[in-house]
């Protein structure tokens, strides 16, 4: 891939400049011809219009292309290679979703991946495969993985895999996808998600993207779009060359739906795999799980969450916040900015680094509503927002807004509810 | 703003005291106003940025003796809260007589402790019947073999009960007169010594302002301070050397309260538009930024004198020190004038910064007494310039 | 101990503002930090040292201006910074990255433990911590929030959804920390003059003898094919009148769509 300005082109309108989310290109002077001319002369400039050019820092650009569509005058020239490294890709085939599984129970992230994962099983013309891995009771769990459109169970059972380690559980699942090559692995973002997947992608030589928010199929390619830049902006990713294309997603990013012809499972469509591990599989130790007991908000089966964010202003604040959630049955949520200013606990976090919830009602009070947050949030049914500034970006999401002072609204809704009540 | 043409390190120093105040004495001093809570952990967190050692030489465990890097220090602090800034000049004034006037082996004994912040210091000189008029003291240090038998009490000591090491300034001789005064170090736990009450003050409330209280202290000669009689010259030596501190801590109030008005004159929206915009408000702010300004540089230019060795600083230190507080206190009023109706509340900084200043017209030398000391040295300069 | 900590310069995401005309990011006058999480990662490893005694040694991978975010690394306390910085590293991906820092620290000799942020707040993968350990062979223990050792052993208390784990892992170990972890310390006035004279030592991609098949654009797996701000959904209906007449407007609403 290369990327360049074509100076004759390039009129110095700065337009790619602005375009740029990394901050890559500058305006310097047009530089002089270089002296292929014969001696006695030839333009004085590289021809041109304009005294400035654009110049890219190629040590900064990361060749995202977000420059060119910006340039009217068509200066700037991004070359992507097509074709193979060689590598034949083509007996990779199968969409593959980790089913995450604690104490014996599958989680719902894997049912939410599982239907999404259909939709693009469909598109490829392959399967859709669950991979369970656990002790071998787990296999009590495979029907509900079939209720939610598995085409196939790759059952991978072991003493070992029972609870859940890093290097076991790599051994295993890196075993199952050198021998059976699916072309995508989903997983779920999950503490476990995330710790796994991270470790197999190297294992395997895979592409890994965290955190999407969408997944489509282009050209035969997963297309995997995520925040970026703290939540700021979105891009759009892919892995090309290498398999399987994995990625993870969020709990609650999308919806689970049991699908109407369950397969039923035969010796055909459960596949069990013996992995074999290692005493260097299993150095690290268990000691002890502990409750926490601060821990139990549950905000991701609220019905109605209320969230505070910077408007609140001060940590005692979200005592407004509480009182409106009480008087709603709701749980209280929290933004980043919130959270990182200490006024509550992580365990309120609602966005692309807490929590993703989609309950019946959310209301943001105080709260801009920056990617980072809506990616946690955009989802619920319906959403009322109350801030001070019109322009801020939580009421394009909003069903319902309040352009005002929260410190007004919110106390005012909650007595007017509390004399509803009764 | 005026460049003052900072060195890498002084402005390592500034910047670092204040980004310690932001974290670490913002979010605590409204509490610490309210409770009159010591600030611990304010103290304790400059210590672990190196920040209590800036006029200690190096060989006592500080970073070399600089008034100027002392100023840069205590007005960031002061910036955020007078209180804490107070706590931290007042170590400085209560360990400079041993600084300047120590043996080595008293130096080696309680500098280092000071300047890595483990300890405080304070100054012992006032009494109930002494302010202005230091030399009617009349706490007494009674020699006796090879101790000094302390009796009396002290008023308003700044670091009162918080500080480990005191020096203090006594009469040995009372028929001496002035002649008669020594000063001593004095260690916190030393039997015959103990504490007033905590003081319930206006202002600089997280400050500890205690009354001192001798009875028959027994004070070994080890631990007098020069010699015999010397007492008020460590006095005022002393004094004059950290006016500009004291100055610094005015002009870091003074800033402070400038900062909360510019930031409310652009939020505050009136007849619909911010009230910065109307020149009432405007020439308000012009006001008392230019005299901060002054009074900034009379500050700094008096420390570089003194860092650069001058002998002759008496003029400019009370001159920076009469300025820094007047301004610091007209500012503050007009702080709160700006913030109207909020600047009267305490939810809002800017009353808290008026209390802080006022003191400082006061202690270290009232700003009358200072108009003497202006006048007499000008006097003096033009006798002897004849 | 011998303690790595691996960092990451990134602009300060907090401050990252839309520009509403152009849709696109505004970079001017947004400060670059060390990565939160990686200062949770430096106080960690400096607690221990403080503990046990030992080195800590602070790396990143980064282009040149990088050496800014290790001068701050020693100004509270890392003995020793070094910069892994090369044209061929731009363009990494998570596996370029994790694969060009486990080469560095192949170079570095014998360690006992490496420490890692949880994320970075600009790409916020957390790949990058197991990576290394995987690249390495090492056993990783992810989002830590107490961390002890003993006898060439890590006791690690993690921070999941619900619960909280304790693991025990043989050193040398990866181990990555979320923010609940400790209270980073700040510079201190002795530690900011080291730091102003430290030489922060600069490997290049021949000094860690990397495969380049594994580095920078070509090395990385996964490439960024468009980037955009979302278009606005089409906003709702913004509630208007007395403020008790919205209050009840918006009961109303709800009651219709039978939440409440």
């Amino acid at each position: 891939m290369s990327i360049k300005i074509l100076l004759d082109k390039c009129t110095g309108c700065t337009l790619c400049v602005k375009a740029c989310p990394f901050g890559a290109i500058a305006m310097i002077d047009r530089p002089a011809r270089i002296a292929t001319q014969s001696v006695a002369g030839g333009p004085a400039d590289a021809p041109g219009k304009g005294k400035k050019v654009a110049e890219i820092d190629l040590d900064v650009c990361t060749l995202c292309g977000a420059c060119v569509p910006s340039c009217k005058f068509n200066a700037i020239e991004l070359k992507k290679e097509l074709g193979g490294s060689g590598r034949d890709l083509s007996h990779f085939k199968g969409v593959w979703v980790f089913a995450e599984q604690r104490e014996g129970k599958i989680q719902s992230v894997a049912f939410e991946l599982l239907t999404e994962g259909k939709k693009l099983a469909a598109d490829l013309k392959t399967e859709l495969c669950a991979v369970l891995c656990g002790d071998p009771s787990i296999e009590e769990e495979i029907d509900h993985l079939f209720g939610y459109g598995a085409d196939k169970v790759y059952l991978i059972t072991h003493p070992e895999l029972k609870h859940y380690h890093t290097a076991p559980y790599t051994r295993a699942i890196a075993e199952a996808i050198t021998k059976y090559k699916p072309e995508i692995m989903l997983l779920g973002a999950t503490t476990l998600g995330r710790d796994l997947a991270a470790r197999l992608a190297i294992r395997v030589g895979a592409g890994l993207t965290a955190d999407c928010t969408g997944l489509a199929i282009d050209n035969g390619l997963l297309q995997q779009t995520r925040p970026a830049f703290g939540g700021n902006i979105m891009a759009t990713i892919q892995t090309p060359k290498h398999r399987p294309q994995m990625a993870t997603v969020r709990p609650k990013v999308f919806r689970k739906v049991k699908v109407q012809n369950v397969k039923i499972k035969t010796d055909e469509n459960v596949i069990r795999f013996k992995p074999v591990i290692s005493e260097e599989d299993l150095l690290v130790k268990l000691l002890e799980i502990v409750e926490d007991e601060t821990v139990k908000v549950n905000l991701a089966e609220a019905e109605i969450i209320v969230s505070g964010g910077r408007g609140l202003g001060e940590a005692k604040n979200f005592k407004l916040i509480e009182e409106l959630a009480a008087v709603l049955g709701g749980a209280v949520g929290a933004s980043r900015a919130t959270v990182d200013a200490g006024w509550i606990s992580a365990h309120h976090q609602v966005g692309q680094t807490g929590k993703t919830v989609c309950p019946k009602l959310y209301i943001a009070c105080g709260i801009a509503g920056k990617i980072q947050h809506l990616a946690g949030m955009q989802s619920s049914d319906t959403i009322v927002a109350v801030n001070k500034d019109p322009d801020a970006p939580i009421f394009k999401v909003a069903h319902y807004g309040i352009v005002g002072d929260l410190f007004e609204y919110v106390p005012l809704l909650t007595r007017r509810l509390k004399e509803l009540q009764g | 703003m005026l460049d003052y043409l900072l060195t890498e390190e002084q402005k390592m120093i500034r910047d670092l005291a204040r980004k310690v105040s932001l974290e670490k004495v913002l979010p605590k001093r409204a509490e610490w106003d309210e409770t009159g809570e010591f600030p611990w952990e304010a103290i304790k967190a400059f210590a672990a940025a190196d920040l209590c050692g800036l006029y200690v030489p190096e060989e006592y465990g500080g970073m070399g003796i600089s008034v100027f890097n002392f100023c840069l220090a205590t007005e960031e602090i002061s910036r955020v809260c007078g209180g804490v800034g107070v706590t931290f000049a007042a170590s400085a004034l209560g360990s400079t007589p041993i600084i300047l006037f120590g043996t080595d082996e008293q130096k080696k004994k309680y500098m280092p402790d000071i300047a890595a912040g483990k300890k405080l210091a304070a100054f012992g000189l006032t009494e109930a019947n002494a302010g202005s008029d230091a030399a009617s003291i009349e706490t007494t240090a009674k020699k006796d073999g090879d101790y000094y038998i302390i009796n009396g009490t002290k008023q308003w000591i700044t670091n009162g009960g918080e500080a480990e090491v005191y020096s203090l300034i006594a009469m040995t001789d009372k028929n001496k007169g002035a002649r008669g005064a020594s000063a001593f170090i004095i260690e916190k736990n030393t039997p015959g010594f103990t504490f007033g009450k905590k003081e319930n003050k206006m202002g600089i409330r997280c400050s500890a302002t205690r009354e001192l209280v001798f009875q028959d202290c027994k004070v070994h000669k080890s631990q007098l301070l020069g010699k015999e009689g010397m007492g008020f010259i460590v006095a005022m030596k002393t004094l004059d050397l950290t006016r500009p501190g004291i100055g610094a801590q005015a002009v870091g109030i003074a800033q402070g309260a400038l900062d909360e008005a510019l930031k409310y004159s652009r939020e505050r929206v009136q007849f619909g538009k911010p009230i910065g915009s109307l020149q009432a408000i405007q020439h308000l702010l012009a006001d008392m930024a230019t005299p901060i300004e002054a009074a900034r540089a009379l500050v700094y230019a008096c420390a570089r004198m003194i860092d650069a060795g001058s002998k002759d600083y008496t003029l400019s230190a009370s001159q920076s020190k009469l300025f820094a507080s007047d301004t610091a206190m007209k500012v503050t009023i007009d702080a709160i004038q700006i913030l109207g109706g909020y600047g009267y509340m305490k939810e809002y900084p800017v009353e808290k910064m008026m209390r802080d200043a006022k003191i400082t017209q006061i202690y270290e030398g009232t700003n009358q007494i200072q108009r003497n000391q202006i006048a007499l040295s000008l006097i003096k300069e033009m006798a002897s310039s004849k | 101990m011998d303690i790595i900590v691996c960092i990451k310069q990134v602009p300060d995401t907090t401050e990252v503002k839309i520009n509403p005309e152009t849709n696109t990011l505004i970079r001017e006058g947004v400060p670059s930090i060390v990565n939160p999480f990686d200062e949770n990662a430096i106080e960690a490893a400096l607690q221990l040292k403080e503990k046990h005694g030992g080195k800590v040694t602070v790396i990143t991978m980064g282009p040149p201006q990088a050496a800014e975010a290790l001068k701050t690394t020693i100004a509270m306390g890392a003995d020793e910074a070094i910069l892994i910085s090369d044209r061929a590293f731009a363009g990494s991906d998570t596996w370029a990255t994790s694969y060009t820092l486990s080469q560095a620290i192949k170079k570095l000799g014998k360690f006992d433990l490496i420490i890692c942020g949880k994320q970075a707040i600009d790409g916020d993968t957390a790949q990058v911590g197991p990576g290394i350990a995987e690249w390495l062979g090492i056993p990783q223990v992810t989002f830590a929030f107490k961390l002890e050792t003993n006898d060439g052993k890590a006791k690690v208390e993690r921070m999941l959804e619900e619960v909280n784990e304790i693991v025990e892992c043989p050193l040398p170990a990866v181990v990555t920390v979320v923010k609940q972890m400790n209270e980073p310390r700040l510079p201190s006035l002795k530690g900011m003059m080291k730091a102003k004279k430290a030489e922060i030592k600069n490997l290049t991609a021949a000094d860690i003898e990397a495969d380049p098949t594994n580095i920078g654009l070509n090395g990385s797996p996964t490439n960024v094919v468009k980037i955009f701000t979302p278009p606005p959904k089409g906003g709702g209906e913004i509630l208007s009148g007395e403020p008790e007449e919205i209050v009840n407007k918006l009961i109303d609403k709800v009651k219709e769509r039978k939440i409440i």
